[in-house]
């Protein structure tokens, strides 16, 4: 059993159609949105907390519980805000780009219909500055909406004024981070906030804010047109639905694939991707969520389920669902070191222990990736990764820690080794 | 930061850019950007105006374009805010230049999902042309940074110039783009493989095989 095309949501993922809303709306998006909004407020959220589905950004919050937290009647002092976080700057994840290039009039629709049903005023569609074709496409496509009357005062015929507006970023990976975003989106350095108060309470211009990823947002007005059981049929308890995978790195044909939740790893690779370069004996380790997770050698992620919990239990996660795939060819140690450079690059340096640790680990990282160390320092540097995680402000601390902390517990022989053969080639050379 | 790049000699600088202002084009622009925030919330266009400032820059020196100082200014006084706090946001974000670049900033990725693909390769076609990370080449056509992640990792190694992206490079691809850009000429953005669309598998998609040829709906067959 495996998902068929009629009940993949992202149909135009690949861009072999147009874009524009009237081929949009011939594949079935904008179709009657203002039933789907007639149903009410309350009744999307119920539905969208039944169909199970969990943010798609990383984190895996459930969606509708998510809206609920959002004040009931906005005060007209103090509108409320959907910012929809498009700054995909994830290692490894590419999702969000082909949603806004190539379908996105799905998430301009769901932006109206998410932002009706936890009552906002407006969203904001926070899109990565690097994507720049991407965001001429999302400009492009939103004032089509408004030219068509599907936003704007009264949109699409709802009775409900709305507005969507475009902002692009300017290269950081921080700002993915939501209050880091809405500094950003007021002005500011995207340093992330303090919680408490939560974006729910106090976010935009220090209005009630919800910030969802761009997929989760795309997926709602599908859900409602098909319901929530169609949805929840897919995937196993707590990880419903379908889902966009990305898989880069040593497989023959890398892509991005909707397929449903929980489909086991090798299903997912041979299906789509080719297989593993030079077959499956020569699969190393994965990397299944984007950068942040911790690896997970072969053996152990070949019949892992790709979802939530699967992914949980052999000590990684889902993330963004982006696998990046290592055959034995790969300098594994070089692989997670230039994720270390990739943090001490992206570190917005609010925080001591993340501003400097991260440079730090990844000093070390280099030094181990070459043997020029000692054996103890192993055990320092994860120290120093116990010391850096969950002492930072957001979460960029601990997703700099983790793949350092997957690399020593699954790859701490090869460390040895290395810091062996240096040690024995110094030796000699006296 | 030793290897920080030098800001440019301000009273050069100034003397150079102290009377920048807007052309009528980009002061309808920035007028319609200003308008996507509330009222009293105008510094948040601060992003996006530094952007359009960079790119009129750009128009002018025939270059990616880059932000001196007394633009900056120029910008913060539009917004009615401090020139340091415009000038914290430039220095932030990795896409504000500080200093001038070439015709083409050649932005390769490095992250993991486009090393374990051969980025290598691609740094090595530009350092082949003579580029030199970080700098401009004495021509002043290139201007070669190794960035990180551009998320489009299912089509890597993948190298950005300009606005456009150009991805499944290698050396010769690389080399090919580069040659056909120094000859004046402008190279297919996107894939360079030849019949792969965008990020479907290579030789064809694996599902939604009827989107190739028509746009089909999906609904009737739900």
């Amino acid at each position: 059993m495996s998902l068929q095309d009629k009940d993949r949501i992202f149909t135009n993922i690949y861009g072999f159609q147009p874009w524009n809303l009237k081929s949009a709306q011939m594949r079935g998006d904008w179709d009657k949105t203002k039933d789907l909004m007639k149903r009410g407020q309350d009744a999307i959220i119920e539905e969208i907390k039944a169909s199970g589905l969990r943010g798609r950004g990383g984190a895996g919050f459930p969606t509708g519980l998510k809206w609920s937290f959002m004040p009931k009647e906005p005060r007209a002092d103090r509108p409320s805000f959907l910012v929809i976080n498009a700054d995909e700057s994830e290692p490894g994840s590419c999702k969000d780009r082909e949603i806004i290039r190539h379908d996105p009039h799905k998430l301009i629709e769901g932006a109206l219909i998410a932002g009706f049903a936890m009552r906002a005023r407006a969203a904001y569609i926070y899109i990565r500055g690097e994507f720049i074709r991407e965001a001429e496409t999302l400009f492009a496509a939103v004032q089509e909406a408004y030219d068509a009357g599907l936003l704007g005062k009264n949109a699409a015929k709802s009775g409900y004024d709305f507005d969507v507006f475009v902002h692009r970023g300017a290269g950081a990976y921080i700002c993915g981070e939501e209050t880091a975003m809405i500094e950003s989106l007021e002005g500011k350095k995207g340093q992330p906030r303090l919680k408490p108060p939560f974006p729910a309470g106090a976010g935009l211009y220090g209005c009630p804010t919800t910030v969802n990823n761009v997929e989760s947002i795309a997926v709602v007005p599908t859900i409602l047109r098909r319901g929530a059981p169609w949805f929840s049929s897919f995937g196993r308890e707590n990880n419903k639905g379908t889902k966009l995978f990305q898989i880069s790195g040593h497989v023959n044909t890398p892509c991005v694939v909707e397929e449903e939740m929980s489909i086991p790893f090798r299903e997912l690779i041979d299906k789509h991707c080719g297989g593993i370069r030079g077959g499956w004996d020569n699969l190393l380790a994965v990397i299944p969520g984007g950068s942040s997770v911790p690896l997970v050698p072969a053996a152990e992620i070949m019949d892992a389920p790709m979802d939530f919990d699967g992914l949980k239990a052999v000590g990684s996660g889902l993330g963004t669902a982006a696998a990046i795939v290592m055959d034995k060819s790969t300098d594994v140690v070089q692989a997670i070191s230039r994720i270390s450079y990739f943090y001490k690059h992206e570190s917005c340096g609010q925080c001591t222990p993340c501003r400097e640790g991260t440079g730090w680990m990844w000093r070390v990282m280099e030094r181990l990736r070459i043997g020029d160390a000692d054996i103890s320092e192993i055990d320092t540097l994860y120290d120093v990764t116990k010391q850096v995680e969950g002492h930072t402000i957001c979460a960029l601390g601990d997703a700099a820690a983790w793949p350092i902390q997957g690399l020593i517990k699954h790859f701490r022989p090869e460390l040895e080794r290395r810091i062996r053969d240096n040690g024995g080639v110094l030796e000699a050379a006296e | 930061m030793a290897d920080a790049p030098q800001i440019p000699d301000e009273a050069e600088t100034r003397a150079r850019w102290g009377a920048f202002a807007w052309t009528a084009e980009n002061a309808a622009k920035a007028k319609a950007v200003i308008a996507r925030y509330p009222a009293g919330r105008q510094r948040s266009a601060v992003m996006p105006l530094l952007d359009l400032a960079q790119r009129q820059v750009g128009a002018e020196t025939q270059t990616q374009g880059w932000l001196p100082v007394p633009v900056i200014e120029y910008v913060a006084a539009q917004l009615d805010m401090p020139f340091m706090r415009a000038y914290e946001v430039a220095s932030f974000y990795t896409m504000y230049n500080l200093v001038p670049v070439g015709r083409y900033h050649v932005q390769v990725c490095g992250t993991t999902p486009c090393l374990l693909r051969g980025s290598d390769d691609v740094m090595a076609a530009c350092k082949n042309r003579g580029m030199t990370k970080g700098k401009t080449t004495p021509d002043g056509l290139f201007t070669l940074t190794e960035v990180e992640c551009m998320g489009t990792c299912t089509n890597a190694p993948m190298v950005q110039i300009n606005d456009d992206n150009y991805e499944d490079l290698d050396f010769d691809r690389m080399a090919a783009i580069l040659d056909a850009l120094a000859a004046g000429e402008t190279p297919k953005a996107g894939t360079q493989i030849a019949g792969r669309h965008t990020s479907e598998p290579e030789g064809g998609p694996t599902t939604l095989k009827e989107m190739v040829k028509s746009n089909h709906d999906y609904r009737k067959e739900w």
